[in-house]
């Protein structure tokens, strides 16, 4: 994986997080896009740019214009980071339930 | 399949939310917090001290095969409610992460299952990101050790 930039930190912008929202039920152009935020179009357009660079953010030519849909796949790559810290205390509380069904047992 | 224990950390808010529920009697739950020998063997650590009373304290010490201390926590319990709720601090020593929150919630659902509520506050956004991220690290080191492994006994 040789990206650019870091998926996290593409998220971390909040003006980010929200394009992501508006495109997450249906793919917008850019003008659309824009037209949801008090923010300079150029700033919009840095935004989706950065988006599309880590693969957040897919172009799609429809006739004479471009619109941006998510993801799903890279979207599904940063909800499983946390899965490892999840799977963590899983094994905790799964080890926690066995030993106490057995507790139980020899009471 | 639905997922037993739920983990809800919501962007830019320094604490996350631990939910897990029990085949369990609630009382059976609340014994496994509270008994130190049963609470290393499902935290895996050893426990040097466990006072489970207001105002009480612990100590969680882990060895490896060895002897080298490679995990120390601590922290102290502030309310002890039995069989309804822990209120505690945790902290690993020597580590960067400071000092952590913990708001156990201890739930009676039927006879035989029980719903344990952990909310844990951070000191900021970032060091509960990290910490989040730190079993993924943890995992990708592994791997990477792994394919170090592999890689050196080819050569």
């Amino acid at each position: 994986m040789n990206l650019r930039r870091d998926v996290f930190q593409a998220i971390a912008d909040p003006t980010r997080r929200a394009i992501l929202l508006l495109v997450a039920s249906q793919s917008m152009t850019a003008g659309a896009i824009a037209s949801n935020f008090d923010t300079a179009r150029p700033t919009v357009s840095k935004h989706l740019q950065i988006l599309t660079e880590c693969e957040l953010l897919e172009q799609e030519q429809n006739g004479r214009e471009i619109h941006y849909h998510l993801n799903p796949k890279r979207i599904k790559e940063i909800a499983d980071f946390i899965e490892p810290f999840r799977k963590l205390w899983d094994d905790r509380f799964n080890k926690l339930e066995t030993i106490m069904k057995k507790y139980k047992s020899k009471k | 399949m639905e997922q037993k224990t739920t983990i809800n950390a919501e962007d830019g808010k320094q604490e996350l939310v631990i939910t897990r529920e029990f085949d369990l009697p609630l009382e059976l739950l609340f014994t496994a917090y509270v008994e130190p020998e049963i609470v290393e063997q499902w935290m895996g650590t050893k426990v040097l001290k466990l006072e489970s009373k207001k105002h009480g304290s612990y100590r969680f010490e882990t060895t490896d095969a060895q002897g080298n201390v490679v995990f120390q926590a601590n922290g102290v319990i502030h309310e002890f409610v039995p069989n309804r709720k822990i209120t505690r601090t945790f902290e690993m020593e020597n580590t960067p992460f400071g000092v952590q929150l913990e708001f156990l919630e201890f739930d009676k659902l039927t006879d035989d299952t029980s719903k344990l509520n952990m909310h844990i506050v951070y000191r900021s956004v970032a060091l509960r990101d990290q910490l989040l991220k730190l079993p993924f690290a943890q995992g990708i080191n592994m791997a990477h050790d792994r394919l170090q492994d592999i890689v050196s006994k080819l050569k």
